[in-house]
């Protein structure tokens, strides 16, 4: 059975169509990341999948259950870790996770807690309000609270976002520890190290629906290349680069200084100037190969 | 109507109870200290002045007894619209309730309890202020805090269905300047309806507020047997406003 399994959902605000005909569908123990920039309907699929947004059209399954009809079901298996904090400061570490225990129903709510603090790493700070708790403890209580009581389905929405990287790279340890212990992961992210490195498969998403879907190198060969050039040099000889670039079928585009060659090892000899950087492809050239839209 | 869990209901109320371990001792310094700063005011200033006695009560029994509508109302429709709409558009607190099992329906009525719950202990500090100025206790003021408990749920529902129909925060003013302080100014606290143009008595008599500063002083000073029907019409207020709030909360809260 397929933890998440989304068919031709619609989901519409006034004129702008957010979801738009997606299909996904995430197996049981996966981690998927959705990728997509600002508006790609990434917050809005997981609002979906919590009952807080109703789809115009499609079917939605989330652990079996139909959504929204039995959204609470689902919710009740489902761990949730919003992109905004919305912890509660005044209250003490212990208390904001005990509350949500007991939301969950669980049954030994002390024991949820403890397990929850030690996941992050928080049990000598559980007397203290939120407020005094810096903001990577205050990340990593949002995920704890959402892991409280052993969700199988977890959705991360932009898990990472803000942060600077040790604490980016403190979450990502978090996130390892979760997909080791077999639990599905839905993981919105416009992030591309994050998606590479803490997703099995990748979904990237433009206006309201997947377009392009596979392990993180898979897509990157296919659609990009092994290798991007990035050339900086005055207007008029990144101009002539560019022409001889696209005369021979290579994907090009323009970052701020610099013109972008994607899958630049197939360039005819000669064609990529000497003093090119080379670097290896992303999934941001794949994106952007795909939509001539940047990510971020 | 979907079926409402008690566990959720009371996962809520936890909620508002973590909460309001941080803030209780403020909060009721305010509500007690509020009624004897109106009776001082009221009831000695005025009372020995100008008013003695109203229908055969004295004054600072008339203001105290009446007081505690005040109070009911300050302590859930206010909180009721600003904590609403703070927790659902600032922080975001409610995205992370419907995340769990919890549904609008099962999320307001913990909110609105709660209110009711606070509102009605708060509403009988007036009655104890009274007291100690002279007022007789009587075995009716045992039955207040279920009459402050009503009337507060109808207000806590008003509030939360308010803050679920507002754009903006600054919104309420109209709501407090059009609504409540002439709810408040006309329910019989301070002055009896009966001394008003007779337009603003029928207006009085609809007022959820004068029924409860009736009710209250009733129980004080001996019950009618109209005030069932009191009673009655607050419990069908609350219930109306509990599925008010139930709706516009929904339509705030669910794309």
């Amino acid at each position: 059975m397929a933890a998440i399994e989304l068919q031709q959902v619609v989901k519409t605000f006034g004129p702008i169509r957010a979801v738009d005909g997606l299909d996904l569908t995430v197996p049981e123990g996966f981690c998927l990341g959705l990728l997509g920039p600002n508006g790609a309907g990434k917050s809005t699929t997981m609002r979906l999948l919590t009952g807080q947004a109703i789809a115009d059209g499609g079917s939605l399954r989330a652990l079996g259950y139909e959504l929204p009809a039995e959204s609470k079901e689902a919710r009740a298996r489902m761990g949730v870790v919003p992109q905004l904090d919305n912890l509660d400061i005044d209250v003490t570490v212990e208390e904001n996770l005990a509350v949500f225990a007991r939301l969950y129903r669980v049954g030994d709510i002390g024991a949820a807690v403890d397990r929850a603090l030690a996941l992050a790493r928080l049990s000598d700070r559980r007397g203290d309000a939120v407020d005094e708790l810096s903001g990577g403890m205050r990340r990593r209580l949002l995920i704890a609270r959402g892991l409280v009581h052993r969700p199988r389905l977890v959705l991360l929405d932009e898990p990472t976002v803000g942060l600077d990287p040790q604490i980016r790279a403190e979450i990502w340890t978090l996130i390892e520890g979760l997909r080791a212990e077999g639990t599905t992961i839905l993981m919105s992210t416009h992030y591309i190290e994050e998606a590479e490195r803490l997703a099995d498969e990748v979904a990237l998403m433009a206006q309201g629906k997947v377009i392009a879907r596979g392990r993180p190198g898979a897509l990157i060969a296919e659609h990009a290349g092994r290798r991007t050039a990035e050339y900086y040099a005055p207007p008029e000889r990144r101009a002539e680069v560019r022409r001889a670039a696209v005369a021979a079928g290579l994907g090009v585009r323009s970052a701020g200084p610099a013109l972008v060659i994607v899958g630049c090892e197939r360039a005819p000899d000669g064609l990529v100037p000497e003093d090119a950087i080379i670097r290896p492809s992303s999934l941001e050239d794949v994106f952007v190969e795909l939509t001539g839209e940047e990510l971020e | 109507m979907r079926r409402i869990e008690p566990a959720a209901v009371l996962g809520v109320m936890s909620r508002e109870v973590a909460n309001f371990r941080t803030f209780w001792r403020s909060t009721t310094f305010s509500s007690l200290i509020e009624p004897m700063v109106y009776l001082f005011a009221f009831g000695l200033g005025l009372g020995t002045t100008l008013v003695t006695q109203v229908d055969g009560i004295d004054y600072v029994e008339f203001v105290g007894t009446g007081m505690v509508a005040t109070a009911v109302v300050f302590a859930s429709a206010l909180p009721a619209m600003f904590g609403t709409f703070v927790k659902h558009r600032f922080q975001r607190t409610y995205d992370a309730i419907l995340a769990a099992p919890v549904d609008v329906e099962e999320l307001v009525s913990g909110e609105m309890l709660w209110i009711g719950l606070r509102a009605a202990v708060f509403g009988t500090f007036p009655l104890v202020v009274t007291i100690g100025f002279g007022l007789d206790p009587a075995p009716g003021m045992l039955l207040v805090p279920i009459f402050s408990f009503v009337t507060a749920l109808a207000f806590a529902g008003f509030g939360v269905a308010v803050a679920g129909s507002v754009a903006k925060i600054d919104q309420f003013n109209y709501v407090t300047t059009l609504v409540i302080t002439p709810m408040f100014l006309l329910a019989g606290t301070f002055f009896p309806i009966d001394q008003l143009p007779e337009w603003a008595q029928v207006l009085s008599q609809l007022n959820p507020l004068h029924q409860l500063v009736v009710l209250v002083r009733n129980a004080a000073f001996g019950f009618e047997w109209t005030d069932l029907l009191r009673l009655a019409g607050l419990v069908a207020l609350a219930f109306v406003m509990w599925r008010l709030a139930i709706r516009q909360l929904t339509g705030r809260l669910i794309d």
